[in-house]
């Protein structure tokens, strides 16, 4: 594969992200996904049934695709019955042309197992995914980041907030189609007192 | 923001930072109190937020590298070492015996660093004006042995996908050895100025408890989970970059207040002094990069890696679409995770004791607000 040297300027960046495949000379390569067969995973079959899309091992790290309205009774599920007592981190990534646009993450260990599982589900723009918050206090900061970087509410938060953008900022950073260069014109000029943001 | 409760006569809504030397940058707390009793807060964070996982989409997996150092800036190598790792990962490389031997030495020259720096103004925010500068003395040497690897002191850009960017220079052994001889007597001088100082015990025992329980519940991971008695900590547990060669024991407390989250911090000095010796005294020879082509493309796919960074679980969730950006580089700072727990330690204590949890969260807001 011919290796171009193609930094990508600061001076002059793309208006949007790269596109996914901008015509290379062959298509990306692209790591195997094995099933994953464990106990955990014949167990949460058998409770959950076809609940549970998928169980796959990807560079030895487990993770299962779930339906989206099951995916708190499965983290609370594993919390109860699995000893899965600690959910590590909740996000999500966008992929805009699909039409579930996004994936929402959750990564959850167990202290007893000492091991790592990642429940992943899809879900389209506007869908309110239930809150985790009953079932782990720490989703609660979590989601409302999930909230401010992409706008996805959750149904159910206690307290569903922005978090690190001010609370008048308008757009979702983390979303694709959310440039780099922009930044909320109206709240800098209401609340730096700068003419022009950049 | 709770408004309202100036009407109440016996409440009082208290702002406290973004500008206050206790809150360790630019943390603002909203206190709620009635006299001096916290009857509960509200963090604002997001004031050093710089949009860091959006920089990663439009840079190169090499190009962000040295983007990750800005995170917990304390603890700058730590942060290298995680990014490397989870791009590692995604590739399916790992770095040779001999880098991962450097990358296990100036990571716990860092952590020593970092807690150093935690130390000093943790006690020069209880009253103690005298660790810190103990501390930063040693701090130094710690840094100049980065300095003298990589050029830069804190935000060293130390590691490269797949190994290290330079061998070692010469000597490089022996003043790690130097160091970790000189450093094990100083620890024992901090603790003979505040281990049994009344003061000391005084301001920082039964204040800002968290069980064992409690951390699990708030995802609180590193040495605030370890004081509360739970033996964990990834380089055992998962252990990554060799770290299961080493022989080195993970301290633990029961009680789960400020005061052993101390104890434990001290003790981990000790441990990561006893790494890095160990570490250098079998320093392997060999190549330090592993075969990485000079434009990273990870196949598609996602991983998530995370190591034990001073201030708890450090991890990188990355997503690559197959071209030489990442699709996405999520953070998981153990620091934001953390600070969640922030309320439920202050709530009914003084507020005095605010600024003793604040310290002994260790938290740093670039890593808390990316």
């Amino acid at each position: 594969m011919p290796d171009e040297p193609k930094p990508t300027t600061p001076a002059a960046p793309p208006a949007a992200p790269a596109p996914p495949k901008a015509a290379p000379p062959k298509p990306p390569a692209v790591m195997a996904w094995t099933p994953l067969e464990s106990e955990l995973a014949t167990e949460l079959k058998r409770q959950f049934g076809d609940r549970v899309v998928e169980a796959s091992s990807y560079v030895g790290q487990s993770f299962f695709v779930v339906k989206r309205d099951e995916v708190i009774s499965i983290i609370e599920y594993l919390k109860v019955e699995a000893n899965f007592d600690y959910l590590v981190d909740i996000t999500a990534v966008d992929w805009p042309k699909r039409v579930e646009r996004f994936d929402l993450i959750y990564i959850v260990y167990s202290f007893a197992l000492n091991e790592r599982i990642r429940i992943k589900t899809t879900i389209p723009d506007g869908f309110r995914p239930e809150s985790a918050v009953r079932v782990h206090r720490t989703a609660n900061w979590l989601e409302r980041e999930v909230f401010d970087m992409f706008g996805i509410e959750f149904a159910g938060h206690p307290d569903l907030r922005r978090i690190l953008l001010p609370e008048e900022w308008q757009g979702h950073p983390l979303r694709k189609e959310y440039p780099l260069l922009q930044q909320d014109q109206d709240w800098v000029q209401t609340n730096l007192d700068i003419e022009r943001g950049q | 923001m709770p408004e309202t409760t100036f009407l109440d006569a016996t409440e009082l809504v208290l702002n406290m930072g973004p500008q206050h030397p206790s809150t360790h940058g630019v943390l603002r707390v909203v206190l709620k109190l009635d006299g001096e009793k916290v009857l509960g807060t509200d963090c604002v964070i997001g004031y050093l937020h710089r949009g860091l996982e959006k920089v990663a989409e439009n840079r190169t997996w090499v190009q962000f590298n040295p983007y990750v150092d800005r995170l917990d800036y304390v603890a700058a190598v730590s942060n290298s070492l995680a990014y490397c790792l989870a791009v590692e990962k995604l590739l399916n490389v790992e770095a040779p015996p001999r880098a991962q031997a450097v990358r296990v030495i100036l990571t716990e020259l860092n952590r020593i660093g970092s807690h150093l720096l935690w130390l000093g103004t943790h006690a020069l925010d209880i009253g103690a004006i005298t660790p810190v500068f103990y501390c930063f003395r040693e701090r130094e040497e710690s840094i100049k042995i980065l300095e003298k690897y990589c050029g830069a002191r804190l935000t060293t850009h130390a590691f490269r996908i797949g190994g290290l960017p330079a061998e070692p220079y010469d000597g490089f052994q022996k003043d790690v050895l130097a160091f970790c001889e000189m450093f094990l007597p100083k620890v024992d001088e901090y603790e003979e100025l505040l281990t049994n100082n009344r003061i000391w015990i005084g301001r920082l025992q039964n204040v800002g408890v968290l069980t064992a329980g409690e951390c699990k519940e708030y995802g609180v991971t590193g040495p605030m989970l370890r004081a509360a008695g739970v033996k964990w900590d990834i380089r055992k547990a998962l252990p990554y970059s060799g770290y299961d060669k080493y022989d080195f024991e993970i301290p633990t407390r029961t009680n789960g207040d400020t005061y052993d989250r101390y104890l434990v911090r001290i003790q981990e000095m000790r441990q990561s002094a006893r790494i890095a010796r160990q570490a250098a005294e079998s320093l392997p020879d060999g190549p330090i990069m592993a075969k990485v082509s000079k434009v990273v493309k990870p196949p598609v796919g996602e991983a998530y890696v995370s190591i034990e960074a001073p201030k708890g679980e450090l991890g990188f969730y990355v997503v690559s679409d197959g071209s030489a950006q990442p699709y996405r580089v999520r953070v998981r700072p153990p620091s934001f995770v953390n600070l969640q727990a922030l309320d439920r330690m202050v709530r009914g204590a003084l507020i005095a004791d605010v600024v003793a949890v604040i310290g002994t969260l260790d938290i740093v807001l670039g890593e808390v607000d990316r």
